[in-house]
């Protein structure tokens, strides 16, 4: 019995800032102090609030702390744990209310206005332990599902849920289903779970798995019943230790249980998972490039049809669902289709989870109702721009995905919706944009990303993407023309066309919706040879104010190739033609006198 | 990412490796798809893929050295040639690239002389760009093997560098 | 596994143990003083009894937790006891066995003990 709980961040984020270190020292210190067995400390998985990490939460008071430091364990102990008084300094500042109050972290901006369905366990219960997971109702719905339904009916149920695909088309997943579900008891069929999330700037998957690995294996375990299929199969970025670690951790624990095994709750439902491990194939996200990759070959797409779930895993029917569409699973089936169908729009249902980052004050884990606005989760739940900056755009879709400008800023986000300004919801990722950033620049950063993940077996994503970057690269340097922008866009068309996979076909997206809403800038590039944002570094000078500058030759000793000249206490210059641009005069200067032209 | 570069470093595999790797082949072969699980392991017990253990693979799972071949070659995890001792990784997902994750690689790239994916003469240090790490509210983030350094300028470059070279 | 009741054994154990981590909007909080004064005058084992009474009881609609100094040091140990829509009662001079009177009469049959109450000691 244990009157206090510290639930410690153990996810990526909060561990990259030794939040393993903290824990290890809360630990030493409350064994010291004889105090170990009556306050726990629980290892747990990602509150959402990254920016911030390391994260403590203390329970029963609801305190969290941010950007806790090894050394500040020691006041943590003597001051709340023992004396009851929460170090001020350390706790999360949106939730300190007044002065003496604090409030409770789900009473913060970044939290209320946030459903947690897929990471409803994230960050309350212990990842490595099954039984916090039973606590929160984990295994009920396969028990529920085994003893009480027809696999019919459990697909029934999740089509009248309206869940649709989390990890980027948005295919509705009862259908994927269904599709799947004929000459059950006859043929061998896998059910495979998507864990290579790849997109730059998404973690949502990574939180789960590293928060809930449990939700994963038990909607697994659903689907295999409903389809008919005993093997399941979860495909997972080396990239995530810590996430293979936690779920080869569950699946044990799992089999312990018997939830995982033969004959699961007398049903006669033998259902067991097994763990692949990516290794560095963004291609591999794609469904039929991972099914080849399981297999053992190089994880090249293949054409389809015929589609998975008529011949996929070594040749037999198989159904692949990403790591929040799973997630979401076993709640519906103890909720009811009808509860979950009451969230978000008419054709978009639930909640999504989105990865905040970018120029943005919370970056970190959201999850929020469909159809919430784009405003919403920037303003209120991101707590808008650092630096009084203003937004300019926000990108969604990772490298399938486009730009959603500030026209669109009260858009409500669902997969329609966002389809239909030219981007795509994508698999969460959601990166802010401001004005110091340029549009060129941005679909130049993803188009390099897709040259370099290429696999390389079809002609216009192998080749013709490497076109596209190599205008691009003319352009941002500055020797682009008019005609540049039309072949860029007629051969992003074509591509989009042609490509075999879902890879190549989007590729061509963060270029056609910066073309789309920031062709300005793109003709800035070419015509007046200027990068409006400032990035560019062939398109603009470095000069010092002469009305701000006091001649105190700070930068002219910081500049590396002696660029810069000027007497002492009398305004500088600088010789272009020196200048490499690297940015060191300005971060020497005191007096904000340097600026970009 | 780059072309592997030719191998110059001799392969030094020792008997306890190779049983290792043996063992490993014996435990999954005939399992579907076991040819990934075991380059894994592979270079896990090696640190790096050479032609030699290839070889191994190939002839234990009597399959064409060309099928292992194509696979070490189409997946960015599997090295052909050794790491240095620190191995330094800069993200350049969006996040961190956002933020100036390109300066800070450049930055790297400029200390060490040496490009993306190269090895300093010495073996001491490697560099490698890398997609998110997934740490993205401490970006920009650089790994060097397991360390991570997070909210990164160019000006910490240098002492991150010093740090390890003082190691020995 | 073999059944949902087996399941269900399971999960009752281990959400008490995890009781503590529940919202506690709309429970009663039982508030001990551990500041230097509560824990020089014994704060400690009251706060480790009443945590113990409160979960060998099964008082789900009760938390118990800790704050600094009430202000009232020669009174100590103090515990107070909020409940949503009532006044708020301060017992005083506890002890861990007074504690588990406070749980057994006030907490699980709403029955204030007034002679342990600030009220009752003369200020």
């Amino acid at each position: 019995m244990y009157r206090c709980h510290v639930l410690v961040c153990g996810g990526t984020g909060c561990s990259s800032a030794k939040s393993m270190e903290i824990m290890e020292s809360l630990e030493k210190e409350l064994k010291e102090r004889g105090l170990d067995k009556e306050i726990a400390v629980v290892k747990t998985g990602c509150f959402g609030l990254c920016a911030m990490g390391p994260i403590l939460v203390v329970y029963p008071d609801q305190v969290t702390y941010c950007m806790v430091a090894p050394e500040d364990v020691q006041e943590i102990v003597e001051e709340h744990l023992v004396k009851g008084r929460p170090v001020k300094r350390l706790i999360y500042d949106e939730s300190m209310q007044g002065t003496e109050e604090t409030k409770r972290l789900e009473e913060t901006d970044f939290y209320k206005k946030q459903k947690r369905i897929a990471l409803r366990n994230c960050g309350i219960i212990n990842p490595e332990n099954i039984e916090e997971y039973i606590a929160r109702n984990g295994y009920e719905a396969l028990g529920l599902v085994l003893t009480e339904m027809t696999p019919d009916e459990v697909i029934q149920v999740i089509l009248d849920s309206g869940l649709r695909g989390r990890g980027g088309a948005g295919f509705p997943t009862g259908l994927k289903w269904k599709f799947a579900s004929g000459n059950r008891g006859k043929v061998q069929k896998y059910v495979c779970c998507n864990a290579d999330e790849g997109d730059p700037g998404a973690f949502m998957d990574r939180s789960v798995l590293e928060g809930d690995p449990h939700v994963v294996l038990e909607a697994m375990a659903i689907a295999g019943y409903a389809i008919g299929a005993s093997q399941g199969y979860i495909y997972v970025r080396a990239e995530y230790p810590i996430a293979v670690q936690r779920l080869q951790t569950a699946i044990e624990q799992a089999r312990k249980y018997g939830l995982l095994g033969r004959d699961i709750f007398a049903s006669g439902f033998d259902f067991d998972i097994e763990l692949r491990l990516g290794a560095g194939a963004f291609v591999c996200g794609e469904e039929t490039a991972l099914m080849t990759s399981i297999e053992g070959h190089r994880g090249e797409p293949r054409p389809r049809p015929p589609f998975p779930a008529v011949k996929g895993l070594f040749e037999s029917p198989t159904i692949l669902n990403n790591v929040e569409t799973y997630a979401n699973i076993p709640q519906i089936i103890l909720n009811g289709a009808k509860w979950f169908a009451s969230m978000g729009t008419e054709k978009s249902k639930g909640t999504k989870v989105f990865a905040l980052g970018g120029k943005i004050n919370n970056t970190g884990l959201v999850e929020i109702p469909m159809g919430t606005t784009l405003r919403t989760v920037v303003e209120e739940i991101g707590g808008g721009i650092p630096n009084g900056k203003k937004f300019k755009a926000a990108q969604t879709g990772g490298p399938s995905g486009g730009c959603i400008p500030a026209e669109h800023f009260d858009i409500p986000i669902d997969y329609d919706n966002l389809i239909s300004i030219g981007s795509m919801m994508g698999s969460g990722g959601l990166i802010v944009m401001d004005e110091d950033t340029c549009m060129v620049d941005i679909a130049k950063f993803f188009l390099q990303f897709t040259v370099d993940e290429s696999c390389g077996k079809c002609t216009p994503c192998r080749i013709g993407t490497k076109r596209m970057l190599e205008i691009l690269d003319k352009i941002t340097e500055g020797n682009g023309t008019m005609e540049d922008i039309d072949e860029l866009e007629e051969l992003a068309y074509y591509i989009k066309d042609n490509a075999l996979c879902g890879l190549g076909q989007t590729a061509p997206n963060p270029v056609l919706s910066t073309l789309r809403y920031f062709r300005d800038e793109y003709i800035a590039h070419v015509v007046d040879k200027k990068c409006p944002a400032k990035v560019c570094k062939n398109l603009f000078v470095y000069k010092i104010d002469p009305d701000k500058c006091k001649g105190c030759t700070l930068c002219a000793r910081g500049c590396p190739v002696q660029a810069i000249s000027g007497k002492t206490k009398s305004p500088h210059a600088i010789d272009t033609t020196k200048c490499i641009k690297c940015d060191a005069c300005v971060s020497c200067c005191r007096f904000g006198a340097i600026y970009k032209d | 990412m780059s072309l592997e570069t030719e191998n110059k470093v001799p392969f030094r595999g020792t008997k306890e490796q190779e049983e290792e790797l043996l063992r490993a082949i014996e435990e999954q072969k005939g399992k579907g798809g076991c040819l990934m699980p075991i380059m894994q392991k592979a270079q896990e017990i090696y640190g790096y893929l050479p032609e030699e253990v290839q070889k191994i693979i190939a002839d234990q799972l009597e399959i064409p050295m060309e099928e292992v071949y194509g696979v070490s070659t189409f997946y960015s995890q599997f090295h052909l040639a050794p790491k240095g001792k620190y191995q330094i990784s800069v993200c350049l997902g969006t996040a961190c690239y956002v933020k100036g994750g390109g300066d800070i690689y450049n930055k790297f790239m400029e200390l060490l002389g040496i490009v993306d994916g190269e090895c300093t003469p010495d073996g001491k240090f490697s560099l490698d760009a890398c997609r998110c790490v997934g740490a993205c509210g401490l970006a920009p983030v650089a790994l060097v093997n397991d360390e991570v350094y997070g909210r990164l300028t160019v000006d910490d470059v240098k002492g991150i560098l010093d740090k390890y070279r003082d190691e020995d | 596994m073999k059944t949902l009741e087996e399941l269900k054994a399971i999960r009752d154990k281990a959400k008490q143990e995890m009781e503590v981590r529940e919202g506690n909007s709309g429970k009663v909080r039982v508030v001990v003083g551990m500041a230097t004064c509560g824990i020089a005058s014994g704060a400690r084992p009251v706060l480790n009894s009443l945590a113990e009474e409160v979960h060998r009881l099964h008082l789900d609609h009760v938390v118990v937790t800790q704050t600094g100094c009430i202000g009232l040091c020669q009174y100590e140990p103090i515990v107070e006891i909020y409940e949503p829509g009532k006044e708020k009662v301060t017992y005083v001079k506890m002890t861990p066995e007074k504690a588990i009177e406070v749980v057994d009469k006030h907490l699980m049959h709403g029955v204030v003990l007034s002679k342990y109450t600030l009220s009752s000691t003369a200020l």
